[in-house]
């Protein structure tokens, strides 16, 4: 049972979702986008987040979107849940990545928006993105904006209050470059990341991205001129814990010399898997 | 725009048949079931979406009842246990005794339902990853497992 009250909307265009967002403002409130809940609602319970009113926007037409453009491009709605996104096949990676977060029901509500917003740090649906150079249009009230994801995911989704995520549009070559996706957990399979890798080869380079790493989750252009150099695996791999070591996670899921020692098996496993690829 | 503030009398579709409710937008899906249309077949556990005994079916997807607002709810289908009468994953889960306390069972049975239904011919790993979102403390994994199979591969007993 949520311990306090709230008013409940639910918009039909994102017009009425921004315009709502700023009147309920405007009158002192405090309103949240609403897409699938499972974290609003557990942190409400909880007394962890309070909010005056939710905007569910499910029933916006952009934000179910889950079609490939005249472009070649996939545009998938914020609002599509995860399993959504799995069942249609269409983004093998994102799928792979979105059927390794919460548990099967929970992704039938978990919605991709969501999971980029998430106050939870591993947000893990935003690797498969910032490694696709996928681009995020974001409605204010202004109007429609397109953004590289890399632009407004810095460590967690930053948009400006009343902004809302639309959709994300990702380039069908990306989408068909070879990737991998390796979750690490503690001990359960359905757990938060030990250590998420994910990456794919574009152009014969490879790309990598964490969760679980660091208290956010991130792609990094040094890790990535590391494993592509031509030094021997093991040295590439040394190399890049070298490099992160400063800001390794250090908590019950795991210690950070822990981390520091499945990164680098990660990390020669996936240079001898992706080097024929 | 659909407005709901303050508690108001909505329609909810439950079972097939349309129920009016009185709700706050605040009020969660499970406990709306359960005191105000008397169908205590979804169970609180967790409250948190981990054990998901509180599973209902919404438009024919498993969804864990003590994540959703009601008012989500407005406008889509609703099965809970008691609209499933003598599905056959009830039948093969007494054939097999896929139960001991029963607390877990209601939300089992659903995500088996749903599964049945929505891919009829799953391989073995699909079965698991819809399996490991409910939690059974009596540890009746096996049996459900065997039954879930029973109704996929039409062994079950339709006496």
């Amino acid at each position: 049972m949520i311990p306090f009250d709230f008013e409940y909307y639910r918009p039909d265009t994102i017009k009425e979702a921004t315009n709502t967002f700023q009147q309920l403002e405007s009158e002192g409130k405090t309103p949240v986008y609403y897409g699938g809940g499972s974290e609003l609602i557990s942190m409400a319970r909880v007394g962890n987040l309070t909010f005056h009113a939710v905007i569910d926007i499910k029933n916006i037409p952009e934000c179910k979107v889950l079609e490939y453009d005249q472009e070649n491009n996939l545009v998938l709605g914020s609002a599509l849940t995860l399993s959504q996104i799995s069942e249609s096949k269409l983004f093998p990676f994102l799928e792979k990545t979105a059927g390794r977060i919460a548990d099967h029901t929970m992704q039938c509500k978990i919605t991709l928006g969501g999971n980029l917003a998430s106050t939870i740090i591993y947000r893990e649906t935003v690797l498969p993105l910032l490694l696709a150079d996928s681009r995020a249009v974001v409605a204010s009230q202004d109007g429609l904006r397109e953004y590289p994801i890399s632009q407004i995911f810095d460590q967690r989704l930053k948009l400006n209050k009343g902004c809302l995520l639309v959709k994300i549009i990702t380039n069908k070559g990306f989408i068909e470059s070879p990737y991998f996706h390796i979750k690490k957990t503690k001990n359960e399979k359905i757990d938060y990341p030990l250590l998420t890798t994910a990456g794919i080869k574009v152009g014969g380079l490879l790309r990598i991205a964490f969760s679980g790493l660091y208290s956010y989750p991130f792609r990094s252009a040094q890790i990535e001129n590391i494993l592509n150099d031509s030094i021997g695996f093991e040295k590439r791999a040394e190399k890049i814990v070298d490099a992160v070591s400063n800001n390794i996670l250090n908590d019950s899921n795991g210690s950070s010399d822990y981390r520091k020692y499945v990164l680098k098996n990660t990390i020669v496993n996936v240079l001898e898997t992706m080097k024929d690829v | 725009m659909f407005i709901l503030k303050g508690k108001s009398l909505i329609k909810l579709n439950v079972n097939q048949e349309d129920h009016e409710v009185l709700i706050r937008p605040s009020d969660i899906l499970l406990f709306t079931l359960r005191d105000q249309l008397g169908l205590t077949g979804a169970k609180p556990g967790c409250y948190n979406g981990d054990c998901g005994a509180c599973t209902v079916l919404v438009d024919g997807w498993p969804v864990k009842s003590c994540l959703m607002l009601t008012a989500e709810a407005i406008g889509k289908q609703i099965i809970t246990v008691e609209g499933l009468e003598n599905a056959p994953v009830q039948k093969a889960f007494i054939e097999q005794f896929a139960f001991q306390c029963g607390y877990c069972t209601s939300g089992f049975l659903m995500v088996c339902h749903a599964l049945v239904n929505l891919h009829p011919n799953p391989p073995d790993i699909v079965i698991d990853e819809w399996l490991q979102s409910n939690i059974c403390r009596c540890t009746s994994y096996d049996e459900i497992g065997n039954a879930i199979r029973q109704v996929l591969s039409g062994t079950y007993n339709k006496e």
